[in-house]
C-alpha cells in the first residue's frame, strides 16, 4: 500500500488529559494505526478504553500530546478549515439542535458550507426522504423518536458528501430492533458513498458485521490486535476471531486486576 | 422500521381568566374602603379613573409618559448590550472573569438610590444620568444571567457544530445565540421590573419630567388619586412591554415542548 493510498495515520500517538487535582490522566497511549482510503475499519475496545479520545484527535477537536495524526496528509487539528466537508461524524448521541427541525438539522453542514438555502433543503429532504422521515421535515427534535433522531444525525453526517465518515457507537443508545434495521442502512449508505469510515464500536458483534478490518484498543488507547472482518470472512474463520477478541480483551481484564495493589 | 414517533406537543398562548379575577378583587376591596377611610388615602376608582384619562388629554402628561417609556428602553438595551459584551467576554476568557465578576458583584451591592446621588454629582444631562443610573444598576442582572446561558452550552453539541468546521460568525449565529437566547429573555423580564422601579426613583430625585416626576408633584399637592393614576400608566406600560416580550419568547423558542413551559 503506497503512502498516497493512505487516507488516516496515527503514528506513536499520545494523549494525556489533566485532571481537576493536577496530575494527568493518560488516555492514549503510542497508538499507531493507518486506514486505506474507501476502508471501513471497525474500533473495538472496553467502555473508557480510549476510543472516543481517539476519535476526538481524529476529527481536529483536540492534538495529541505526542506523536502524528494525518488525514489526508493533513494535521486535523492545525488545518481544522480545510476539513470543511470532508469529515463527517455520527456521534453516540444523536447531538441534534433543538431548535432546528428535522429538515434544519440535515441541512446543518451544508449551510456551514454557504450551499444556497433551495439547494440545502432539496438535499436534506432527499436524505430524510431516503431514511424514511419524510413526513417529518418541519418536526423538531423532542417530537421525534430516539431512532429517528439518530437517523437525522446520520442524514447531517452523510449530508456533506464526506470523504471520511466516523461514527462513534452510533446505535449503542437504541433498542435491538432499531438499532439493528439502522446498522443495515448505515452499512449500505457507508458503501454507496464509498467513503473512509471507522466505525467506534464496544460490541463485538457489530464489529465482526460492520468492520471489513477490526481494530481492538486495550487502556490506555493503543493497538493490541487487528483481524479482517465482514461478510467476506468465512463463518469458521469468523468464530476463530471472535475467540481471539475475546482473549485480547480479557487479557486486559487480568492486566488491570493485576495492577491492583 | 415500525417506530412510533413521539407526538408533537404544540404552546397554545391562553387567556387565563383568573389574573382577571385577582384584579378585579383588589378594585373592590380597594371600592370598599374608599367608602370608610378618608378620601385622601383611599380615593374611589371613579376618582382614579378620571385622573387616569386626564393624563392622555393634557399633552405635558402624554409626554411624561412617552419621556419614562423612553428612558425605561434605553436603560433596558444600554444595560442588556454593555452585559452582552461582558458576558461574551467572561465566557470567552477565564482570567477576564475573573477580574470583572468581583466588580459586577460589588456593584450589585450598591442601591440605585446610590446611583442616583452619584450621577447627580457626576454628570450634569438629566437624560445622560438616567440612563447611567439604569444601566449601572442592571447590567449584572444581565451580565450573570446571559455568562450563565452562555457557560450551560452543550459541550456536545459545540463539538459537534466544529465537527463541519464553522466561521467564527456561523459559530455564533448557529449555535451561540440560539443557546443564550432563553437567558436573555429572562433576563429581560426580570430586569424589566427593575427598570421601572429604578427610573422612577432617578426621575423623582434626578429629573424635571416624566412619571416618577408627576408622581413627585401629586406628593406635593397629597393627591393619591394622581398618585395611583400615574402608577397605573407604569404597570400597564410593564405589562405591555412584558407582552412583548412573551410574544418573542413564544415565537422564538417555539421548538421546546409545551411541558418545559408549564413547569
Amino acid at each position: 500500500m503506497s503512502a498516497t493510498d493512505l487516507e488516516i495515520v496515527f503514528d506513536r500517538v499520545n494523549k494525556s488529559f489533566e485532571r481537576p487535582g493536577g496530575s494527568a490522566f493518560e488516555a492514549v497511549r503510542d497508538l499507531s494505526f493507518t486506514v486505506a482510503r474507501g476502508d471501513l475499519v471497525a474500533v473495538l475496545g472496553k467502555t473508557g478504553c480510549g476510543k472516543s479520545t481517539m476519535f476526538n484527535l481524529l476529527a481536529g477537536l483536540i492534538q495529541p500530546s505526542a506523536g502524528t495524526v494525518r488525514v489526508q496528509g493533513r494535521n486535523p487539528y492545525r488545518d481544522f478549515d480545510w476539513f470543511r466537508s470532508k469529515v463527517g461524524i455520527v456521534f453516540q448521541n444523536d447531538r441534534l439542535m433543538p431548535w432546528r427541525s428535522a429538515l434544519e438539522n440535515i441541512a446543518l453542514g451544508l449551510e456551514i458550507n454557504k450551499m444556497p438555502r433551495a439547494e440545502r433543503e432539496a438535499i436534506a429532504a432527499r436524505w430524510l426522504d431516503r431514511l424514511g422521515l419524510s413526513g417529518h421535515a418541519q418536526d423538531y427534535p423532542h417530537a421525534l423518536s430516539g431512532g429517528m433522531r439518530q437517523r437525522v444525525s446520520i442524514a447531517r453526517a452523510f449530508a456533506v458528501k464526506p470523504d471520511i465518515l466516523l461514527a462513534d457507537e452510533p446505535f449503542s443508545a437504541l433498542d435491538e430492533v432499531t438499532g439493528n434495521a439502522l446498522r443495515a442502512e448505515f452499512l449500505d449508505l457507508v458503501r454507496d458513498t464509498g467513503a473512509t469510515s471507522i466505525f467506534i464500536t464496544h460490541s463485538i458483534d457489530e464489529a465482526l458485521q460492520l468492520g471489513r478490518r477490526i481494530l481492538v484498543f486495550r487502556r490506555p488507547a493503543r493497538l493490541v490486535y487487528t483481524a479482517a472482518g465482514g461478510n467476506d470472512v468465512a463463518s469458521a474463520a469468523r468464530a476463530k476471531i471472535r475467540a481471539e477478541i475475546l482473549r485480547a480483551l480479557a487479557d486486559e481484564a487480568l492486566e488491570e486486576r493485576e495492577t491492583i495493589p | 422500521m415500525a417506530e412510533a414517533p413521539v407526538r408533537p406537543t404544540t404552546f397554545r398562548p391562553r387567556l387565563r381568566y383568573e389574573g382577571w379575577v385577582s384584579i378585579a378583587g383588589l378594585a373592590i376591596a380597594w371600592q370598599v374602603a374608599s367608602l370608610f377611610f378618608p378620601h385622601f388615602l383611599f380615593p374611589s376608582l371613579v376618582e382614579i379613573a378620571r385622573h387616569f384619562v386626564a393624563i392622555f388629554g393634557a399633552w405635558d402628561s402624554v409626554a411624561d409618559v412617552v419621556e419614562t417609556s423612553a428612558r425605561i428602553l434605553a436603560g433596558l438595551v444600554g444595560a442588556f448590550v454593555f452585559g452582552s459584551v461582558l458576558a461574551f467576554l467572561m465566557g470567552r476568557s477565564e482570567s477576564f472573569a475573573r477580574y470583572v465578576y468581583p466588580l459586577l458583584n460589588f456593584n450589585q451591592g450598591i442601591p440605585a438610590l446610590s446611583w442616583v446621588v452619584i450621577s447627580i454629582i457626576w454628570f450634569k444631562g438629566i437624560e445622560f444620568r438616567i440612563f447611567f443610573i439604569m444601566v449601572m444598576t442592571m447590567l449584572p442582572a444581565f451580565s450573570f444571567q446571559i455568562l450563565d446561558a452562555y457557560r450551560s452550552m452543550s459541550k456536545d453539541l459545540l463539538e459537534m457544530t466544529l465537527s463541519f468546521r464553522p466561521s467564527r460568525y456561523d459559530l455564533i449565529r448557529m449555535l451561540i445565540v440560539p443557546t443564550v437566547l432563553p437567558g436573555i429573555l429572562t433576563a429581560w423580564k426580570v430586569n424589566l421590573g427593575n427598570a421601572a422601579r429604578v427610573v422612577v426613583v432617578a426621575e423623582l430625585v434626578g429629573a424635571t419630567g416624566g412619571i416618577g416626576y408627576a408622581l413627585l408633584q401629586q406628593q406635593q399637592i397629597f393627591d393619591m388619586a394622581g398618585a395611583i393614576a400615574w402608577t397605573l400608566i407604569l404597570v400597564v406600560f410593564v405589562l405591555a412591554v412584558q407582552r412583548t416580550i412573551t410574544v418573542i419568547e413564544n415565537w422564538t423558542l417555539r421548538y421546546r415542548p409545551a411541558a418545559e413551559r408549564t413547569v
